[in-house]
């Protein structure tokens, strides 16, 4: 890449960037040529019936799937030729995960699950539960820390995990279905928090879900319908 | 009110008489409400004086009524216009998002944009309410619920509707 001129303005990159992305699972198609592009800070809903190809979508724009054909690119360099171990440390230090299940580590308290990222990036013990301790508490979890996953509600559940995905800071949320699991107000709750959180850490959010109320509260949506991708936007301008 | 437009939507299909019109309207439209013949004729008449319909002549035959009526350009515009545009997102639109789809399947007009703009509509509506939640007392939060709730519900039959417009246009087109 090229450095524009003194006093030109360059529009920044898109934080995160799918074109013309082909991904197939052995004969049967899941990305057909999809292609989306989210601006650094926005909130993006990925909407589509089941087996549309939206968590595919998800997961070839986080690295952890390679696309077939096409290019996933991050901040305005190539993601998908990266090697395999510069796309985990990529999605260790850059990118933060909350899928519908399972994601705690059960063994551990909230605590320990949300300083984990942090330990793995050799991040010092103290600063480590000092800094979960802080987040715990932004997510409206004070006085939870001790407690294992186990004696936590679907939704505290969720709020740690939402905590140990924004522990270090991602450039980028990736959300699966977060509210999937959880009842009306938990589900609410959870959204308001990761919205609110997002916006004062100016972090990107690419978020799947199938549930309107949820899509409303992001800034905007795409739809993955047969592994192509319809943005009402573009439908706008070509109209 | 949508009466007039669905009509000149069959119209468009084909050109027919009055007594066909209400038929096929209550066979589509109007299962729970059937189309008085009073308002049909008032309709036609309506239309016909705002030139959306042409009146052809008398014809022979028995009953009060026995005039063919035709769709102008102008009656097309109109209705392909109506089919196209996203109708406002409020509770309880289930006869006008119905009657769109069906009728533009029934036409061969392109039932799944207006099905994605009417999706985008409604959306950008739950985001408003959205926002009034976040701003807002608990009163306007048990409001705003009822809304977002009810146009969910839209939505899903929008999926749904969505997943079976193939199935739906071999039943009404001819």
């Amino acid at each position: 890449m090229t450095a524009a001129g003194a006093g030109t303005p360059v529009p920044a990159p898109p934080m995160i960037e799918a074109r013309d992305v082909v991904k197939s699972f052995g004969h049967t198609p899941a990305l057909r040529q999809a292609s989306v592009s989210v601006r650094a800070g926005e909130i993006l809903a990925v909407m589509g019936p089941s087996g549309s190809g939206k968590s595919t979508l998800l997961h070839c724009l986080a690295g952890i799937f390679t696309p077939d054909r096409g290019e996933i690119r991050f901040d305005g360099r190539r993601l998908d030729t990266l090697s395999e171990p510069q796309r985990t440390k990529l999605r260790r230090t850059a990118f933060g995960f909350v899928f519908q299940f399972g994601q705690l580590v059960p063994e551990l308290t909230a605590a320990d699950n949300v300083a984990l990222p942090l330990l793995l990036d050799r991040v010092k013990r103290k600063d480590a539960y000092e800094k979960a301790a802080a987040w715990l508490d932004r997510l409206q979890l004070k006085g939870l820390g001790g407690r294992r996953t186990g004696e936590l509600s679907g939704g505290e559940a969720q709020r740690v995990a939402l905590a140990r995905a924004l522990v270090i800071r991602p450039r980028v949320l990736f959300a699966d279905e977060p509210t999937g699991s959880l009842d009306s107000l938990s589900g609410e709750m959870v959204m308001d928090l990761m919205v609110a959180l997002a916006r004062e850490e100016e972090t990107t959010v690419v978020l799947v879900t199938h549930e309107a109320r949820v899509a409303a509260c992001t800034d905007r949506e795409i739809l993955v319908r047969d592994g192509r991708v319809f943005d009402p936007r573009a439908a706008e301008v070509g109209r | 009110m949508s009466v007039p437009l669905t009509m000149l939507g069959l119209l468009e299909r084909e050109p027919s008489h009055g007594y066909e019109l209400k038929r096929d309207y209550d066979a589509y439209f109007g299962r729970d409400r059937p189309l008085p013949f009073g308002q049909v004729y008032a309709t036609l008449a309506r239309l016909a004086r705002d030139g959306k319909v042409i009146a052809g002549g008398a014809e022979p035959g028995a009953g009060p009524e026995r005039k063919r009526y035709v769709i102008t350009e102008a009656g097309a515009t109109e209705v392909e216009t109506w089919l196209a545009e996203p109708t406002e997102p409020e509770p309880h639109l289930q006869t006008v998002l119905f009657t769109k789809v069906v009728l533009a399947q029934m036409l061969g007009h392109p039932a799944d944009r207006y099905l994605d703009t009417q999706r985008t509509a409604h959306l950008a509506r739950m985001r408003e309410l959205t926002e009034l939640k976040r701003g807002g007392d608990l009163l306007d939060v048990l409001r705003a619920d009822y809304g977002l709730f009810h146009l969910e519900a839209d939505l899903r039959w929008i999926e749904m509707t969505a997943a079976r417009l193939d199935a739906l246009a071999k039943e009404v087109r001819r």
